[in-house]
């Protein structure tokens, strides 16, 4: 760029460049103060119960005892079992979207897509409560109860409102992601890859075996933890069906019964927290989320960035 | 051996990739026709312009919910439209490859990450601890700061895939860059810059986590914006939770009216015009 500046509108030009470099600050400075908030108002529970405290089994508000462990644990299970349930159906789209689908289909298909990403978690909440609960309690869970009952992991009565429950919500709310960037990955396929393929006399599925899923593989991976950075921050659909009970996975380790997570605790008692050692307990609980999220979010990132832009596979 | 033939193969695989589309689509279907069936009973007159009535009362409306998520929205915009605007030029025109610039993507990325119940704590322990009452403008910060990865990233994209040949005419007849970046480039990518505003409004309309501790909820009409103020979203999740009948009705119906929003607004995006210009990527 040359030193010498237009005669004319030079202060505008600095003017522009200046406000467009502040409202840049100002969003760092944002982030900034959301971690110097977080840490500085869980600073009473780190001081008066210590920082380990977070991490034990008894949250009695009554005694100043507040270990946010189930509550964690509760997050990563259903997570962690959503994302696992998400990983076949939203392959099977992306597969079908990308090799089968005719074009009319596909538009159908993508807007479906969308609008699954789109539709707010409150709403999955009110469906999931009244809609589905009553029907995976006696439709899935008394079955499998009734079947596999002497294992510990399906065991005891069927509440509607389960970790289980809230798996099934979050592996909907998971599908979009994965999906949608699984499909952007295969069709980035290199097409003289495909036409090798398939000059060969090779199937569609032959083609997608052995080029699509090896070329988009790394990527897919990397959609799968965005997914699941997704489910674990996930709040109000899970609020809504896990039941809220502090008893698993320390009472009883079945996938049916009620049990609570990180987001769904804070929802529940952030407003009425009945000390300031309850309140920054919750606070610390957030920020523990946040680590966890803001780690597995920018894992994700690297890889799904990686993979995109990296050309053909040497 | 081969167990099957390859082309009973393909035709497995087609037949399974299409049943497992059919499973995703199945809940959203249920859920458009549940809202659908069970909302459009709710929704009259009264139920869109008056009060709630009190706890136990049949009738009454959420008038003051709908106003409630308007404000806020609208205060939401006001906050993270122009400053996700001017982030997404700054990081397409100005600062691709500053120092500044890198740290500024980097942030838009990770806030993209962060739960939304986390901007809710961040406003509450900003805000309400602070003025010690629950106010309405904590939740409008808490969603403008959610609309400003979104806003952001979408400027960006939208500004970057304008063809270079276009910057390079204006340098070459001796337009300034402020001018080049508002009136040239931004004009070519507004429609990008559109779709990514409308589509951010759409999300905020449907967040209820970070309401919860910042506009709480009330029974009465908005009148100021540093009081608690009612919301379609908190009505949603506070009524359906309450066990009582014409209460859970109430919030089928506001859900029709969320889901109608977010609805319209994610499928008239797909039909806004494509931008002229774009580079030949």
């Amino acid at each position: 760029m040359s030193k010498k500046k237009p005669y004319f509108f030079n202060y505008k030009e600095s003017a522009f460049r200046y406000l467009l470099i502040s409202c840049s600050l100002v969003i760092v400075a944002f982030f900034l103060a959301l971690f110097y908030m977080l840490i500085s108002q869980s600073l009473p529970a780190i001081s008066s119960n210590g920082f380990g405290s977070i991490f034990g089994n008894i949250w009695d508000s009554n005694n100043g005892i507040f270990g946010g462990l189930p509550a964690i644990l509760g997050t990563l299970a259903s997570s962690l079992i959503a994302t696992v349930l998400a990983i076949p159906i939203s392959l099977g789209i992306a597969i079908f979207f990308t090799e089968y689908a005719p074009a009319r289909t596909r538009f159908i298909l993508s807007i479906f897509i969308d609008l699954l990403a789109a539709i707010p978690s409150v709403i999955y909440g009110i469906w999931g409560l009244w809609v589905i609960a009553p029907l995976i309690k006696s439709g899935i869970q008394q079955p499998i109860i009734n079947a596999f009952g002497f294992i510990p992991f399906f065991s005891g009565p069927a509440y509607g409102l389960s970790i289980f429950m809230a798996s099934m919500i979050l592996t909907i709310m998971v599908i979009p992601i994965v999906s949608s960037i699984s499909i952007d990955l295969l069709a980035s396929t290199p097409l003289s890859l495909k036409e090798g393929m398939i000059s060969l006399g090779a199937t569609k599925w032959e083609t997608m075996r052995h080029v699509g899923i090896p070329f988009a593989k790394i990527g897919i991976f990397g959609a799968v933890i965005l997914g699941l950075g997704r489910a674990l921050g996930e709040t109000m659909a899970v609020t809504m069906v896990i039941g809220n009970s502090y008893s698993w996975p320390f009472d009883s380790v079945s996938i049916f019964s009620p049990a609570t997570t990180i987001t769904s605790k804070i929802a529940s008692e952030l407003y009425e927290a009945t000390s300031a050692t309850h309140m920054a307990s919750l606070i610390e609980l957030a920020l523990v989320l946040l680590i966890i999220t803001l780690a597995i979010n920018s894992v994700a990132r690297l890889i799904i960035n990686r993979a995109t832009r990296r050309g053909y596979p040497q | 051996m081969r167990l099957i033939g390859r082309r009973s193969k393909e035709r497995l695989i087609l037949a399974g990739t299409f049943f497992l589309s059919i499973i995703a689509i199945i809940p959203l279907l249920s859920i458009l026709a549940t809202v659908f069936i069970n909302g459009v009973s709710a929704i009259n007159l009264e139920f869109l312009t008056s009060l709630p009535a009190p706890f136990g009362e049949s009738g009454g409306g959420i008038g003051n919910a709908i106003l409630g998520t308007l404000i806020i929205n609208s205060m939401a915009c006001l906050f993270g439209i122009p400053l996700g605007i001017f982030t997404g030029m700054y990081l397409s025109e100005y600062g691709q490859k500053s120092r500044l610039g890198t740290a500024v993507r980097l942030v838009v990325e990770s806030l993209s990450g962060v739960p939304s119940i986390i901007f809710g704590i961040f406003a509450f322990t900003l805000i309400v601890t602070t003025v010690r009452h629950y106010t309405a403008i904590a939740a409008a910060i808490a969603l403008g700061l959610m609309m400003i990865p979104l806003v952001a990233k979408a400027t960006e994209i939208s500004m970057k895939v304008v063809s270079n040949d276009i910057r390079e005419a204006a340098i070459a007849l001796g337009i300034p860059k402020w001018i080049r970046t508002t009136q040239i480039v931004f004009s070519i990518a507004k429609s990008g810059v559109l779709t990514g505003c409308l589509l951010a409004f759409a999300r905020i309309s449907g967040e209820t986590a970070p309401l919860l501790f910042t506009s709480l909820f009330s029974f009465f009409w908005p009148s100021q914006v540093d009081q608690p103020m009612a919301s379609l979203q908190v009505l949603i999740y506070n009524y359906s939770l309450s066990g009582f009948q014409d209460w859970v009705l109430k919030a089928w119906g506001a859900s029709l009216l969320l889901v109608l929003i977010v609805v319209a607004i994610n499928v008239s995006v797909k039909f806004i015009a494509k931008p002229k210009f774009k580079g030949s990527a």
